[in-house]
């Protein structure tokens, strides 16, 4: 695996999958990038930068089960936490900043380790279950189709929604809605998992924590390829 | 053949040379002269590759030939912050094999940032007859089943360190391999392992090692096994602990307290995984006698990390949460006068609203009260100028000042001006700063401050700072031992770059994420610096699939005498000469 040689990636339209690590609770809006725009001038779109960083309150995310669809943070909070911060902006950048309804996902910040991220007595109380170690719980993604391997920490992510909209920004895809009878319908693509017995399962048949306990690896696969799997 | 009064036998050099162990001495020996250089080389017995790609395992070892120590650093800084693109290299397979066949008595093997697969392990494992340390600090690749192999065929094993390594752990079974003959261990950090390991070969491993002076456990590892542990060990120096939490029954808290008071020599202690703050009284016994307290993983609340730092007056270093709070801080300062070194992390780092009652005011407390503190790493919500200029004022002698702000931009909080003038203060009064990292609100003139007082430095870090070009070509221009730069998130472009190409030649390495450096600068920078690799790190496809003008997500420079490497992933391109042919 370490002197694999990859195939150069051409027309995949990664340039979002990266930004998108880390943050749960988020949504996500690919066009943000090309709006977003600091004080510097920027001829295209790759540049991550923002001008201000809303995180979302933890407290607030999307409900565990995966049927309750994807929400979307209300827009009221968001605007408090906007105009909350907002004395941390240069004064360019507030005109030029993203509709303040958009949540934005920065990318290794603050700069600490991911081992040390879940470690506040906060995070633990909410949780409510044990924290199974204290290093991040990382697990490869890979995609057919797509020439390499990512990796997320399940950690990080608090539900079903959080996860699978981080994947669907990652590999630039969308899962249907999904029913324990049909997997996901209406989507080209469905999200699989190894667990700890080498069985692949559809993401989300099991409850989150036993999920989350038991999932190895993920594997995002063709419609057609998902549906012999699930919990029968 | 007559020889000139100057000329020493060679056993004599050899000799002499013997006692010069800093690499940068060596290094200036190897330049003296022809045969001083050969004399070297044969003789040299360590060496430290800063970044594995600027050389490669032919070159070392034809210069070097009889290495007993290798130590190899491969991914950038900036891959802990989960920037680097898994893939990205940084292989230490190569080195591993090459120097299986070239150094058959190489003793230790140091790797940092590094993807390590179980195969390396299994050739390090049965390649060195007189193996004796392994350290992996931050790598990854590998499973228990390398460690395995290490386990069952190292006989001379001194130190297993995996310290914040990532590692498949498929089960704790390998401890067992350790065969019962083997005594020597000297060091074991498994604090980032998983799964449990065998407790029971864990035990008697640790009886049977009467050297043993560095034990860190993983959080599996209960607590009401670690005073065995610790009987079996009474000359440990250093202890990590597991989960430090237990059904509070007085015959453990007891058993806990006496196994503690039997370590005599305990000098540092970590771990403290799921704290059950009634148990931490378990160690006071041996608080005077501690140099080294990490408790950045202990979620307890100020009043009992203060009880237990009162009692630490050695105290050097001390790695905790921010749940110390300023407070906590202040009899810290009052307490530990020979600390030397601060890191305060974050609780809860992606909160909106602070949860803890930490401000500058803490760091300014231990920067009046402790004399020799000269290394910082500090998380807060809000800072001041006033606060880094009595910060400077108090400790000229801060060598290594981290500060990070947590919410990107902030401005002094009480003048909302940007911190250019405390971060100023504190390059211009510590002038024996060697690493910096940066953060708040910032305009091109703190650049201008690093560039003209920070003479001394060798590291600097930057995000969402500056205004334009000036402010890197400040930093580029000015700071004579800049060895390593890291970049994200500011509005530094081509001209700047361009302008300093040369000074990139003098530097490890430079880093520039989500900047407006643009294809075409890259691509310039690469034809006109042979020397130096150019790397293009772009995940949306081929930079020249866009204007030029474009700026890059992600370049990596470095110099190197290895030439382009040849084991990029699909989203790193190389700007050297032929670039302009490979990509199209």
């Amino acid at each position: 695996m370490e002197n694999c040689s990859f195939e150069k990636v051409v027309g995949l339209n990664l340039e979002a999958t990266e930004l998108r690590l880390g943050l749960p609770g988020c949504a996500d809006e690919h066009d943000q990038k090309h709006s977003s725009s600091c004080s510097y001038s920027s001829s295209s779109s790759s540049s991550s930068s923002l001008s201000g960083v809303v995180r979302t309150n933890k407290r607030s995310s999307p409900e565990e089960s995966i049927d309750g669809g994807h929400e979307e943070e209300p827009k009221s909070s968001k605007k408090a936490m906007i105009s909350q911060n907002s004395s941390n902006h240069d004064d360019d950048d507030q005109d030029k900043n993203v509709p303040p309804s958009k949540a934005q996902v920065v990318v290794g910040w603050p700069p600490i380790r991911s081992y040390r991220k879940n470690n506040g007595i906060q995070q633990q109380k909410k949780k409510g279950e044990e924290v199974i170690d204290g290093v991040g719980m990382y697990v490869k993604v890979s995609m057919a189709g797509a020439p390499y391997l990512r990796k997320i920490d399940l950690k990080v992510y608090n539900s079903y929604q959080e996860l699978l909209m981080a994947l669907e920004n990652m590999f630039k895809c969308t899962f249907g809605e999904y029913s324990e009878r049909e997997g996901y319908n209406g989507s080209e693509f469905s999200p699989t998992y190894e667990d700890k017995d080498g069985d692949w399962m559809l993401v989300g048949d099991v409850p989150w924590n036993m999920f989350i306990s038991s999932c190895k690896r993920l594997r995002i696969v063709k419609g057609s390829e998902a549906k012999g799997l699930g919990c029968l | 053949m007559k020889k000139t009064a100057y000329s020493f036998p060679e056993e004599v050099l050899e000799h002499v040379f013997s006692f010069i162990v800093s690499d940068k001495d060596r290094s200036s020996i190897s330049l003296v002269c022809k045969s001083w250089y050969e004399i070297e080389r044969w003789c040299r017995r360590k060496v430290f590759v800063g970044n594995c790609y600027a050389v490669s395992p032919p070159i070392l070892i034809k210069r070097f030939p009889e290495l007993r120590s290798v130590t190899l650093k491969g991914k950038p800084h900036f891959a802990d912050f989960n920037l680097v693109p898994e893939g990205w290299g940084g292989f230490a397979c190569p080195w591993i094999r090459a120097m299986a066949g070239a150094y058959p008595w190489l003793e230790e093997i140091r790797l940092k940032r590094m993807v390590v697969s179980d195969e390396s392990l299994e050739i390090i494992a049965k390649s060195f007859k007189n193996f004796k340390v392994l350290v992996l600090s931050s790598c990854e690749g590998f499973t228990t089943e390398g460690l395995a192999a290490i386990a069952a065929n190292c006989r001379n094993l001194r130190e297993l360190d995996l310290r914040e390594s990532e590692v498949e752990d498929l089960s704790g079974r390998w401890l067992s391999d350790f065969p019962d003959s083997y005594t020597s261990l000297e060091s074991l950090n498994i604090s980032c392992l998983g799964n449990e390991v065998n407790l029971l070969a864990l035990e008697r491993l640790v009886s049977r090692c009467p050297n043993l002076k560095t034990l860190r456990l993983n959080r599996a590892v209960p607590l009401d096994r670690l005073p065995n542990l610790l009987r079996g060990a009474p000359q440990l120096a250093e202890l990590g602990t597991g989960a430090y939490t237990s059904e509070m029954r007085p015959d453990v808290f007891s058993n806990l307290a006496e196994a503690f008071a039997g370590c005599k020599q305990l000098k540092a202690l970590s771990g403290f995984w799921d704290v059950l703050p009634s148990y931490l009284p378990a160690v006071y016994p041996v608080c005077s006698q501690l140099t080294s307290l990490n408790l950045s993983y202990a979620t307890v609340q100020s009043p009992d990390l203060i009880k237990l730092v009162s009692l630490c007056e050695k105290l050097q270093k001390l790695w905790v949460l921010d749940y110390i709070e300023d407070d906590g801080l202040e009899i810290l300062a009052a307490s530990c006068k020979d600390l030397r070194e601060l890191r305060v992390f974050p609780s809860d780092p992606f909160g909106l609203e602070p949860n803890v009652a930490l401000t500058e005011q803490g760091l300014v407390s231990v920067s009046e009260g402790c004399p020799k503190l000269q290394s910082v790493l500090y998380f807060c919500r809000q800072m001041s100028n006033a606060a880094l200029n009595t910060i400077a004022r108090n400790r000229p002698n801060m060598t290594r000042f981290r500060l990070c702000i947590i919410e990107p931009r902030s401005p002094d909080y009480l003048t909302l001006q940007p911190l250019d003038d405390g971060f100023g203060a504190i390059v211009e009064h510590c002038k024996d700063l060697r690493r910096l990292s940066l953060s708040g609100l910032l305009t091109d003139r703190v650049f201008e401050y690093i560039g003209t007082y920070g003479k001394k430095l060798e590291m600097l870090s930057v995000a969402f700072a500056g205004d334009s070009d000036l402010g890197l070509h400040h930093v580029l221009s000015g700071c004579d031992n800049l060895r390593k730069l890291e970049i994200r998130d500011c509005p530094f472009g081509d001209k700047a770059l361009l302008a300093n190409a040369a000074k990139l030649e003098t530097m490890r390495s430079l880093w520039m994420s989500s900047c407006s450096v643009s294809f075409g600068a890259c691509k310039v920078l690469g034809q006109k610096m042979p020397r130096l690799n150019v790397e293009v790190m772009d995940e949306s496809g081929p930079p020249d699939s866009r204007p030029e003008s474009s700026p890059v997500e992600k370049l990596y420079v470095y110099r190197t005498v290895a030439g382009p490497r040849l084991d990029m992933p699909g989203f790193v391109w190389t700007m050297d000469d032929d670039s302009a042919l490979r990509i199209s």
